[in-house]
Order: structure tokens, then sequence, then C-alpha cells
């Protein structure tokens, strides 16, 4: 038997029925047509999932879409304004290669999100605890970690790291 | 993967969602983090007819410190322990075993009370629960009861939960003076289940003896288990190197491992001595420091 919810999706309210097996993120990709939402494993475990619920960081494969209702979620989509300048972390991503394929960065980025508000001035090692739910198969890691000191600093006001590459 | 077709239910209170529980009998299971249950049921490794959802209902996430008891309500999510200012207090145990347990995002979720309800020997808490010596409480149509944490494991998913029931309260004594504890488990990687977990809080006296020991194993053996006869060898004796030796010894003995991926059985009870030694050892350092 389905449900109706009620559901803001990045600012927008939404009236949908769903059936109660309906995960959050078949919700937001198939039923709402948003595909920056990413599934790698379906098993709870590759955070390319992620998404804010209330603000928090949650994986949405995890959860079912009828657990959403009443409240708000922030999906990759809903970070920058359509045409308008790019949230730090994004730009960060961008200016420092923090990602090659792509595939995990809009979960890496939403796990950030939530990562930089409780803490903005995160050393490396708070970073890769950080992101722990989160695999990149890509990239090794590192410029993930520049990328978000980078957005910290932009976003304490601060001069951000010179993104010329090391020579060691 | 999906999940097969259920019902769903949002009950705003106790009462409401313990009716529904007795209405559906064992078609019914409770949603609360929803970490172990949603992975299964996407596997159909579990398939119940009804899904009670029990995150609406208020006042089950507190985390309180009363006439020497501290209660955390079984909604209580693994990152509100992670974070509690009153928990560190007396029980830094929470700090260790919360980092290990999967990831940030998981921990928003999980509670602590479904991860000792699912019943799960290769949990992290209860463990813990077994070290510091917690009762949960488990209320029903008829009321509460509270039962001690050594008759809450049955068996496999098997707790003293009824039909008709829901885990609400974990109550923690607040360990006397002179006390430390402390959890560590050995993973293959981040967020992976115990090759071997191990959780200790040993209460010293002035005079270096020790006065009361909880040892609790993670996943070595079919139930969470208590090293029983490790504690017995530290209690009522200094803290020596040879007494803590040996209750490393017995709990490698005493655990009852199944040889997998993670690992053989022998190497299993090897790593649950190591970590038996070094946990006491830490507790012991956070009881001299407290």
């Amino acid at each position: 038997m389905n449900k109706t919810i009620n559901i803001t999706v990045n600012g927008t309210k939404h009236t949908l029925e769903v059936e109660p097996r309906l995960l959050l993120v078949h919700m937001i990709r198939e039923v709402l047509n948003m595909t920056g939402t990413h599934i790698g494993c379906d098993t709870s475990s590759c955070g390319a999932c992620t998404i804010l619920l209330d603000g928090k960081s949650i994986k949405s494969c995890t959860v079912l879409a009828v657990q959403a209702d009443g409240k708000s979620i922030t999906t990759i989509e809903g970070l920058a304004p359509e045409g308008g300048p790019l949230h730090p972390l994004q730009e960060g991503f961008k200016e420092n290669h923090g990602l090659h394929c792509g595939f995990c960065t809009p979960g890496m980025i939403m796990r950030c999100v939530e990562l930089l508000e409780h803490n903005n001035n995160p050393t490396e090692e708070e970073i890769r605890w950080g992101i722990s739910g989160n695999l990149c198969r890509c990239t090794g890691y590192n410029n993930i970690v520049k990328a978000v000191q980078w957005a910290g600093a932009k976003m304490r006001g601060e001069e951000t790291p010179s993104t010329e590459p090391e020579f060691v | 993967m999906i999940a097969q077709s259920f019902q769903y239910e949002s009950p705003g209170t106790l009462a409401e969602a313990i009716a529904l529980l007795n209405q559906y009998g064992d078609e019914a299971k409770v949603l609360s983090g929803g970490h172990s249950l949603i992975p299964m049921m996407k596997l159909r490794f579990a398939s119940p007819g009804y899904l009670i959802d029990i995150n609406g209902i208020p006042g089950l996430s507190d985390i309180k410190e009363e006439s020497g008891v501290v209660r955390i309500g079984a909604l209580a999510r693994e990152a509100d322990l992670e974070h509690s200012a009153l928990l560190a207090t007396h029980f830094p145990i929470f700090k260790d075993v919360t980092k290990l347990i999967a990831d940030p995002q998981v921990r928003n979720m999980g509670t602590l009370g479904g991860n000792l309800a699912h019943g799960d020997a290769a949990n992290d808490h209860p463990a813990v629960m077994i070290a510091l010596r917690a009762s949960v409480v488990i209320t029903g149509a008829e009321g509460e009861r509270e039962v001690p944490i050594d008759e809450f494991f049955y068996g496999f998913y098997m707790t003293a939960i009824q039909q008709g029931e829901i885990l609400t309260e974990i109550r923690l004594p607040v360990p006397a003076a002179g006390s430390g504890n402390a959890y560590h488990k050995l993973e293959r990687k981040v967020g992976d289940y115990a090759t071997s977990g191990v959780a200790v809080q040993l209460t010293i006296g002035s005079d270096g003896i020790v006065t009361a020991a909880g040892i609790g194993l993670t996943n070595v053996n079919p139930v969470p288990l208590r090293a029983s006869r490790s504690e017995e060898a530290l209690i009522g004796k200094p803290l020596t190197e040879e007494n803590i030796l040996l209750a490393a010894q017995y709990a490698s003995e005493d655990c009852n491992p199944s040889a997998d991926l993670r690992g053989s059985e022998d190497y299993k009870r090897h790593v649950t001595g190591v970590l038996v030694k070094r946990m006491i050892k830490k507790a012991a350092e956070r009881a001299m420091a407290s």
C-alpha cells in the first residue's frame, strides 16, 4: 500500500506517492530524475549515494524514502544555484584535481559539507577519518584532502593554499 | 537490490508502536537506525511484512545521569555517543568504540538500541555493555522491565526482547573512582566487523588492588561473550604483568571464534589474547589518571 510523503528537496517541496520499500536514492534518481547522486555498491559501503538529510550526511541507499517524510534533503544539485557560483567544496575539488572519473565526487562532497560544518579547519587525519565512509578508486585521496583543506580556508575567509604541484 | 514489499507504520508514541507490534506479531520488525535491517532486507535475508518505524517517537534519545546511573535512550545515534561530553567523562570507551563502528554516515543513523537489539555478536556495543555491566530496559504492553546484560543475549540474532516489546533504554552504573575503560577491535579495513574486539573496565583501589573488572569480547563467539575467567584472574589482586598475561591467555582459550575471511580460529584466538592484554593496560592507565 503506497504512502504519501512530503519532502523538501534542495529547498523545493514535493508531495509524492511511494511504495514503502522505495529507497531514498531511487526516489531521488528515478522519481525526481536527479542523477547527481550515484549508486556505487548498494551495500552501504562506498558512500557514492551520500546526501544530507536534515543537515546530516547519510547513505541514501540505506534509508527508505518514507523515512524522509516531513524532512529536508540536500543533494549535490542543491549546493550551487543554477548558473551561480560554485560551493567552495566544488571549487576546491576543481582547483585541486580532487576527482578523475567523478563517480564518488557528489557523495564525497556532500559528506565534506557536514565535515566542514562541524570543523572548518580539519587536519589531514581528521579529513581522512571524516571521509572513511566514501571510497574513491581513482585519486588515492591525496587531492581530495587538499580540496577539503582548500575549501575550509576559503570558507574561513583565508587565503587558499597554492594549487601548484609540489616537487619532492 | 530491492526489498520485498511491506507495510510501513510510523507511530508517534511508544504505546502505539507496542500495540502495532502486538497486532502484527512475528510479521513485524522495529525500524530504528535501519543500517543492519535495511541492508538485510535489500538482500532479502529478511522480509518482514510490517516495518514499525520508531524514529518519530520523542524522548527516546536522551543521554543523562541520574543517581549514579547514566541512562541512554535506545534511539541515541552512534554520532551522539561519539560526541557526548557526559559520556566522555565516565566512559571514554564510547569514543573508542564509536570511532570503530562503520563510518560517519552510518553513525548518523545507527542507534545504540538497534546495535544491541539486533542480537549480532559481530556488533561492537554488546562487548562494551558487558564490560560496563549495563542493563537494558525493555518496554511492552505491561510496562517496563530491566534486564541485566548477562541475561540479554540468547543466541544468533536472539535477545531477551519478546514479541510486542521494544528496547527503550540502556543503563550504565557510574563506575567508582579509580576506574578506567577502553575498547579496541582489529579490523581488516575501516568499517569492517571485528576480527576480534575487546572491551575492558577496571576499578583499581589506591592500594593497587583490582576491585572490579569487566571484560567483553566481540565476534569471537556465537553470542557476545563475557571473559569471566579473565575477570577472576584480575579481581582481588594487584595488576601485575603475570596476572594480565593470564587474563589474556584465559580469554583466548575461552572464546569460540569461527574461521572465516578475517582469519583462522587460531589467529583470532591469538588476536583476542593480544587485545585483552592491551585493553587491560589501557583501562588501567585511564583508571590511574582518573
